[in-house]
């Protein structure tokens, strides 16, 4: 999706440099939500303000919300079928395996190490086993970062 | 009332998102599953499998889907859940999306501040945990089988699906197709 958007974005339309392609790229990212909707609201903001980034969204979700609708209504009427039922069947398993294989590129990415190897065994363990709530861990591990963050400035601003 | 409930647990699951699609996926599992049931672990899993073989992204698709089967199932007309969905699709979208706009107008100069990129790293290895949480969440009799035959058949799906796609990075559509193949093969 990234490249495309790089494609539309910074060589067609010539809406974003290379550069602020790239920060507002990182930044999408960074912010919660769904990432594409994120990079319109931006090129929206940026273009043509508050408006622009409700032409830009509305553009960039209309087609998979009919997609998923039209999915939706035909999915209550079929679900019972045989053949769409024996087609999930094999699917489901798959969609599992896909979910489970990029978490070990994601924790590179995230720079893991022996060291902070235990902040995600232990949101995935009370998540998956103890059913907390993934809101509740979220808002731990943004506190929990934020005090780490602020002691260590503390003690390297004393030395 | 259904309609601000959708609303209500939407915005939270937007705001909460960090991270992408994939670490959507226990958030929205257990809100939308275990604590609303709007929808089944096996429905949850079918909309996760179409989202990743359609172009649309896994948090808007899921909100779509389930804003309008939580209005149907609560009775209403079609033409209401096609309401429901809208709101639903609307909502997750909101927070975030005043955030992206207060944070371009007043906020850029905080990005590259020490404690700000702290937090994001801890976010970012919680992220991971959040994803393999999905993972484990739905490894379920629901979505595996029970009886020896499908379990055995999913088990083995599981395996070669996650090593195709782990090892040699082949592209989810083309797996989601063959296993869906399989599917008819072994079950139809």
């Amino acid at each position: 999706m990234i490249p495309l958007m790089e494609k539309e974005l910074v060589n067609r339309r010539g809406w974003l440099s290379q550069e602020e392609f790239l920060d507002t790229l990182a930044l999408s990212q960074a912010m919660p939500g769904v990432f594409a909707a994120n990079m319109a609201t931006a090129v929206g903001m940026k273009r043509r303000g508050v408006l622009g980034a409700a032409a830009a969204i509305s553009g960039n979700i209309f087609m998979p919300v009919l997609m998923i609708l039209l999915l939706a209504v035909f999915f209550r009427h079929f679900s019972d079928n045989h053949w769409v039922e024996s087609i999930f069947k094999g699917v489901r398993p798959a969609v599992v395996a896909l979910i489970a294989a990029p978490v070990f590129k994601m924790a590179k990415t995230a720079g893991i190490s022996w060291r902070n190897a235990w902040i995600p065994v232990l949101s995935a363990l009370l998540i998956a086993c103890l059913g907390v709530s993934p809101v509740l861990v979220v808002l731990a591990a943004a506190a929990g970062g934020f005090l780490y963050g602020a002691i260590v400035r503390r003690k390297e601003g004393k030395a | 009332m259904i309609f601000w409930q959708l609303f209500y647990t939407f915005c939270q699951i937007g705001a909460f998102t960090f991270g992408g699609g994939y670490a959507m996926i226990s958030l929205i599992y257990s809100e939308v599953v275990e604590r609303q049931g709007w929808l089944t672990a096996a429905e949850f899993t079918d909309i996760v499998a179409v989202s990743q073989a359609t172009p649309g992204p896994v948090g808007i698709n899921v909100a779509t889907y389930s804003g309008y089967t939580a209005v149907v199932n609560a009775g209403f007309d079609p033409w209401l859940g096609v309401l429901g969905a809208v709101i639903a699709s609307f909502a997750v979208l909101l927070i975030p999306v005043i955030l992206m706009v207060l944070v371009l107008h007043f906020l850029q100069k905080y990005r590259h501040h020490p404690l700000v990129e702290k937090v994001f790293t801890t976010l970012r290895l919680t992220v991971v945990g959040l994803v393999a949480a999905a993972a484990i969440l739905l490894i379920t009799p629901i979505t595996f089988g029970t009886e020896t035959f499908q379990l055995t058949a999913s088990i083995l799906i599981f395996l070669i699906v996650f090593v195709a796609a782990f090892r040699y990075k082949q592209s989810p559509v083309l797996l989601l197709v063959l296993s869906a193949l399989v599917g008819l093969a072994l079950y139809a």
